[in-house]
């Protein structure tokens, strides 16, 4: 295992391997699609080389190099982007990326993970390097409460029902899982039985998990601290589309750019919170029931 | 210096020829592609594959072989022809060259075809990739050496001089980069399109070893591998003084041929010059 960076590896840790590997991270510099080209290199000649940085670097910045030196290529390259999404707060729109899951679950051969909290990304690395292929995972910068437990197993491709329910189902990944299970908590109080999803490999999605919850609760929210447009609601809904059409509800960024501010203000503000989980839930219900 | 033999020109010049013949039957065959970058870089492919690189054909992804990366991509079927020529694949499959099924793609892609080693066609990411694996040599303690060609084109892409920074902080010397000084991308002259003049400088400032030399003269190719071989704590970079569509009199130089076939005159023509070339061997 090697590690690139780009000018990012204390904001993002990656330091603290190189205290331990000196020789083993690779510190290229405001340089991102290079970074992603030489993961490319090292990984041909059979390292496994983990590039990170924030994520609007790590993939739009450098899509076309992942496209063609990473996925076409099918290397043993991974992605690991912290920054991701509204969370990032002051720093503004131009790092807020919300359109990276959509970018990344686009292109061929590539897994695209998105851990719900600290012990998840853990095992995310540990699944990343243990896999043979691509794989892009995003993670927020925010301080995001344990929802995972150690006990739980993880598998890319597998998704986790946290919670179980049996009138409608929220999906959520990354930091919208706690929200999720923040607004099932209250729909409970409603008499509204929801069941809870960790979303976490957004690709390979877990059809069977998303087919079993339309059919068993007929009605479904997602949640993404992402852009709706070709999120995993857009993945969920294609896949039930497909399979066993339910009414959704899609919680998260409307088609805009975010701003300065911190970070609950922004999920406040553009409508991630667990309030509107709950709103997508009765608009579910009240569709379905029509 | 290595004594050079008459012996070895002689056979490189004619095993160029054979791999310019292949690359005008390619494209005209199937209608499309690059002959003119292919036709440039023909020589320096020639000379590594025929005299230089330590590859096997029966284990194309024998670990401790050189790595060979064409960073410009759209110049493959010099790169298809040399593998074949060389063993890798049968020379009759080249007749596929972008055709449906085939594992000769229009662009390289890694793990279809036997050799290639990187993907290439959007610019500019080869000298990176290329910086990746001489790290990963040096990591390991390998001998196998590196060698990439970029085309003149490429030195408009950013990423080309995100590698450079890169390569030479790393004093990557068992790294050498030619670039195939054509003078002509795809819309017309380099120097119109973006001036890249003056480009030994340019490498010279980020701190590469620099040399420039005729690259369609086997002896100072050969003469430019061994110094790069020499050369300790930096990268090389080899500028080849080129002619795109060399070998064709007709195609030399001619802007038209860096994307375009020959019709089935222009192809009679062709290869009747480069046989007349093979027999004055």
């Amino acid at each position: 295992m090697v590690v690139v960076g780009a000018d990012t590896t204390e904001s993002i840790k990656t330091i603290e391997f190189a205290k331990a590997f000196p020789d083993r991270l690779f510190q290229l510099g405001i340089a991102e699609p290079n970074m992603i080209s030489v993961a490319a290199g090292l990984a041909a000649a059979g390292k496994i080389p983990f590039a990170a940085t924030y994520s609007v670097f790590g993939s739009a910045h450098t899509y076309n190099v992942i496209r063609q030196n990473v996925a076409y290529t099918n290397l043993n390259v991974k992605i690991f982007c912290s920054h991701a999404g509204l969370t990032v707060g002051p720093d503004g729109a131009t790092h807020q990326i919300n359109e990276d899951i959509a970018l990344m679950r686009g292109i061929p051969r590539m897994t695209v993970l998105v851990p719900a909290d600290g012990p998840e990304t853990a095992k995310c690395v540990d699944a990343a390097g243990a896999m043979k292929g691509p794989v892009y995972c995003r993670f927020s910068r925010t301080n995001v409460p344990t929802v995972t437990s150690a006990e739980d197993g993880f598998a890319i491709g597998k998704a986790r029902v946290l919670r179980d329910g049996f009138d409608v189902t929220l999906i959520g990944c990354g930091i919208m899982v706690a929200r999720c299970l923040e607004a099932a908590a209250t729909l409970e109080r409603e008499r509204i039985s929801a069941r809870v999803i960790n979303l976490s490999t957004v690709k390979p999605l877990d059809l069977a998990t998303i087919d079993r919850a339309a059919r068993e609760t007929g009605g479904i929210v997602t949640a993404e601290e992402h852009t709706v447009v070709h999120g995993i609601g857009a993945a969920v809904a294609s896949a039930i589309a497909a399979n066993h059409p339910v009414p959704i509800a899609m919680v998260g960024v409307q088609d805009v750019f975010g701003e300065s501010g911190e970070a609950e203000e922004l999920l406040h503000k553009y409508g991630l919170t667990a309030e509107k989980i709950v709103e997508g839930a009765h608009d579910v219900l009240k569709r379905r029931d029509r | 210096m290595v004594e050079v033999s008459e012996q070895l020109i002689a056979g490189l010049k004619k095993k160029a020829v054979t791999l310019r013949k292949h690359i005008i039957r390619m494209t005209h065959n199937a209608q499309s592609g690059h002959p003119g970058g292919s036709m440039s870089a023909c020589d320096i492919v020639t000379a590594l594959y025929f005299h230089i690189l330590r590859v096997d054909p029966s284990n194309p992804t024998w670990p401790d072989r050189d790595r060979f990366v064409l960073s410009k991509g759209h110049a493959c079927p010099v790169w298809y022809a040399a593998l074949a020529e060389r063993g890798f694949f049968p020379v009759e499959e080249l007749m596929t060259f972008r055709k449906l099924n085939s594992r000769l793609q229009g662009h390289p892609e890694l793990g279809t075809t036997p050799g290639v080693e990187n993907a290439a066609g959007a610019e500019g990411q080869g000298l990176s990739f290329s910086v990746g694996l001489a790290l990963a040599a040096r990591m390991d303690h390998k001998a196998w050496r590196t060698y990439c060609v970029l085309g003149d084109g490429e030195q408009d892409v950013g990423q080309t001089w995100e590698a450079a920074m890169a390569a030479s902080k790393y004093g990557l010397d068992s790294l050498t980069a030619f670039i195939d000084r054509n003078g002509i991308q795809q819309e017309g002259r380099t120097e119109d399109i973006m001036p890249l003049e003056p480009l030994a400088e340019k490498w010279e400032a980020f701190n590469w070893h620099v040399l420039t030399i005729d690259g369609h003269d086997f002896r100072q190719i050969l003469a430019a591998i061994e110094e790069a071989h020499r050369t300790r704590g930096r990268p090389t970079a080899v500028i080849a003084r080129t002619v795109k569509g060399k070998g064709v009199s007709f195609m030399e130089n001619k802007i038209k041929y860096h994307g375009a076939a020959t019709s089935d005159d222009e192809l009679k023509l062709a290869l009747a010059e480069l046989e007349a070339m093979e027999a004055a061997f």
